[in-house]
């Protein structure tokens, strides 16, 4: 076997995290030192309904391998109701990413409050797992990004 | 027709209207186009038959930015897509004089054409009234015949009824030409695995050549700039390439028409290369339908829509929705 | 002339694709393009026209010009490399070589295409004779022959014989390599076969449309003619109509971030969209009507003006049956003339 054959495989995970609870889990599992693998990106959005459906497949095509959304627990959105219609429109997209053939698995919500440290790196790890599991994703990638 | 153009004469004559939004009769004996008619002189060339597949309620938008009153033909699928239009504020009820004609499902040529019948002269039997169960259709390779039902537009097999949403009133009979579930194709995908799945979407859409005819002709893409359009967005409009941008184009499109589409096909109908694309939005709505509760974009004026409203108790994303 | 079974066709593609490149119109998901040909692919040559024309073999719908690749601070240009082999069109018919013509005064001129010439120079075409024309067709309304295509081979399908023969030298050479397949064949086939598609096209509803009064002299009289008001209007403002043309030759070059360099690459664009053209400025064309005037004035008078009255319309008829609004050029030709001719 050769070294690059016996090389585990790294995947590129994007998280768009809320400002007000995950991204503040995720400095708290860092405080605790909790660990969650290195193969996550962060990138912190005002609110979980924030986000575009563009950037999701946006990322899929710089050449993610999998994309979580976290924002705070329904009923507990910094702005009453920003994660209610981000779950809505969530559901609608990953359903369809599945129809054209993005694996569920690849994509994925959690809801994570600024206290849950653990769940947020529970939940990376699992995340990050799965995605090894999967392999690499290549519906949706854009080859001109490969380098 | 002869009933229609008369009372359009009519309502022309004592200036009810302005101007009449309907179809011209076009070079061919299908290609009629959507048109302008101010006159009585210009209604000579009025027609109204089985290949005016073409959903007006489009052209209403720029329609309502004129002085006065447009009298505009809808059939009965047509009609949601203008109440949908009123609902985001895009067309002018006041402005429009709704004549809902009659319907008995709209002609597409490319399935003629695909029977491999060519060099069309003339076709009789797709006249509105008395339409016949069997086109005649007269080629400069001899007499061909072609099944009304088999010639018919992919969305009047799974037609949405009979009856017109809004209207002035109604001239002309509909008939619901519905033969079979218009969530049956979706249903087959979904059972696919996912590598046909993506073999299936792949395949299809590599045929797109980003002409953008989809976009144009959809009454629910109303956006006065659309975001593919912006300089600032660093994906292209119109290149293919590498597979990725024809993609991203119909899933975001399929998305920003998610709850406000009320599938009334066009944009299969336009399509230059023959893509499905109702199945994208067939999907988003059967969805909506099984997550959120039976919803019809253009049904009700006053429903909110599915995308601009919540429950607290909704099915939760990915994997465990 | 040489001639050889449709059956064995196949063959000869196979021999042919053995060390070039081959395309031909391929039927993918009940829609026919031209394509490259593969041991899979569906061949279709009874298919008169393809959706798109054959024209992406020469001007790619999308194409790279060079890349930049960014690695720590060294940032290195490289050109996209020209066309080094030779490949083979097979199957394209009167009008799209016809097609390639314009496109040549357009690319060819100084200064010089370097990435389409190296195309056309490596290119072999092999035309078909157009078997049962069309009613959207009104190629004999430019002067085109259908029935005897001139390019490097010219080929007839005469029910299960495909007949050949080779016109230029490159022609003469792709013959010789399909040697081992062809025999010889007397024309008094393809005669007849030229007579019957003549005696079809003088029947075709466009033949006799006439393209009297317009040329490059009568530019400003068609330019602010009112007639454009009122035709543009069913117009969507897609694309449709561009891309399938054998002839619109615009372009776009935009630069696409890979996250690690640069891709400059350059795509087909659309008199029809609102960004043709759009300058630090803005734009020229501010209005749907003036992008709709742009496109039958580019072909049917600018481009004539500027290259010995070739018109950049060759009949072919594809935006006749694609267009969304049934909209097309004959019909704006027709307008002009029910309008009283140049000056209205």
């Amino acid at each position: 076997m050769s070294i690059k054959e016996n090389e585990e495989f790294r995947p590129k995970i994007v998280a768009f995290c809320c400002n007000w609870c995950s991204y503040a889990g995720a400095d708290l599992a860092g405080s605790s030192r909790l660990g969650y693998p290195a193969d996550v990106k962060i990138i912190r959005v005002p609110c979980s309904c924030r986000v575009n459906p563009m950037f999701i497949l946006r990322a899929f095509e710089k050449g993610a391998d999998g994309v979580i959304i976290c924002g705070c627990h329904p009923g507990d959105c910094h702005y009453s109701t920003g994660n209610y219609y981000a779950r809505r429109r969530m559901t609608l997209l990953f359903s369809l990413l599945d129809y054209v053939g993005v694996e569920k698995g690849r994509t994925r919500v959690e809801w994570v409050s600024a206290a849950e440290g653990v769940k947020f790196s529970a939940t990376m790890n699992e995340f990050v797992e799965k995605i090894r599991s999967l392999g690499k994703n290549v519906r949706l990638e854009d080859l001109r990004c490969r380098n | 027709m002869q009933e229609l153009i008369s009372r359009i004469k009519a309502l022309l004559a004592d200036k009810t209207v302005d101007r009449v939004l309907g179809w011209k009769a076009g070079d061919m004996p299908y290609n009629p186009e959507p048109a302008y008619f101010e006159t009585e002189e210009d209604l000579k060339d009025f027609v109204y038959d089985g290949f005016c597949g073409a959903n007006l309620s489009k052209y209403m938008i720029e329609a309502s930015k004129l002085e006065g009153k447009t009298l505009v033909c809808l059939k009965p699928c047509d009609t949601y897509s203008f109440n949908q239009l009123i609902k985001e504020h895009r067309v002018d009820r006041e402005k429009a004089y709704i004549i809902g004609v009659g319907c008995k499902g709209k002609l597409d040529i490319d399935k003629i054409k695909a029977q491999g019948i060519k060099g069309i002269k003339s076709i009789s039997g797709a006249e509105i009234d008395g339409a016949a169960d069997t086109l005649k259709i007269d080629t400069m390779y001899g007499e061909k015949t072609c099944s009304y039902a088999d010639a018919m537009l992919e969305r009047c097999h799974v037609c949405k009824g009979k009856e017109h949403m809004i209207y002035d009133e109604i001239i002309g009979e509909s008939k619901d030409t519905a033969d079979g579930n218009r969530f049956d194709e979706v249903a087959k995908i979904e059972a696919m695995s996912p590598e046909e799945k993506f073999a299936f979407f792949q395949k299809e859409l590599s045929k797109c050549i980003r002409c953008n005819a989809c976009r144009n002709v959809c009454p629910a893409c109303s956006c006065r700039k659309c975001v593919f359009d912006s300089n600032k967005f660093d994906s292209a409009q119109k290149a293919n390439v590498v597979s990725f941008e024809e993609k991203m184009f119909h899933i975001i499109r399929a998305f920003h028409v998610a709850g406000r589409c009320t599938d009334c096909g066009e944009c299969s109908r336009v399509c230059p290369q023959g893509i499905p694309l109702h199945l994208f939005n067939r999907k988003f709505i059967k969805d909506i339908n099984a997550f959120y509760g039976d919803y019809q974009a253009g049904a009700d004026v006053d429903a909110k829509a599915p995308l601009t409203n919540f429950t607290f108790d909704d099915i939760e994303p990915g994997e465990r929705g | 002339m040489y001639k050889i079974a449709k059956a064995n066709l196949p063959a000869l593609f196979r021999l042919i694709a053995e060390n070039q490149e081959l395309y031909l119109p391929v039927n993918t998901a009940d829609q026919v393009n031209f394509a490259a040909w593969t041991e899979d692919a569906q061949v279709d040559l009874d298919k008169l026209k393809t959706v798109k024309s054959p024209k992406d073999v020469f001007f790619p719908q999308s194409e790279n010009l060079y890349s930049c690749v960014k690695d720590g601070k060294k940032i290195s240009i490289e050109p996209e490399a020209l066309k080094e082999q030779n490949f083979v069109v097979f199957g394209m018919k009167a009008c799209d070589i016809r097609g390639v013509e314009v496109l040549d005064k357009v690319f060819l001129a100084e200064p010089v295409d370097s990435f389409y010439k190296a195309r056309r120079d490596h290119g072999t075409i092999v035309a078909m004779a157009c078997h049962e024309p069309e009613e959207s067709c009104f190629c004999k309304v430019f002067g085109i022959d259908c029935a005897d295509p001139a390019a490097d081979v010219a080929a007839w399908m005469i029910g299960d014989e495909l007949f050949w023969k080779p016109i230029t030298e490159k022609g003469e050479a792709l013959t010789k390599l399909a040697e081992s397949l062809l025999e010889n064949a007397d024309e008094a086939k393809v005669e007849a076969e030229k007579t019957a598609i003549r005696s079809i096209v003088e029947q075709l509803p466009y033949s006799d449309l006439s393209l009297e009064g317009w040329n490059g002299d009568v530019l400003m009289d068609k330019f602010n003619s009112p007639v454009w008001e009122e035709l543009y209007k069913p117009c969507l403002a897609c694309g449709t109509c561009t891309f399938v043309c054998p002839t619109c030759q615009c372009y776009d070059i935009k630069d696409y971030d890979t996250g690690h360099g640069i891709q400059r690459y350059r795509c087909w664009d659309s008199c029809m969209y609102s960004d043709f053209t759009m300058m630090a400025h803005g734009n020229n064309r501010t209005s749907q009507m003036q992008r709709f005037r742009q496109r039958f004035m580019h072909k049917l008078v600018y481009f004539p003006a500027n290259n010995g009255g070739m018109y950049s319309c060759v009949g072919c008829g594809r935006c006749v049956e694609k267009c969304p609004a049934s909209l097309n050029i004959v019909k704006v030709v027709k307008a002009f003339q029910k309008q009283g001719g140049s000056n209205s």
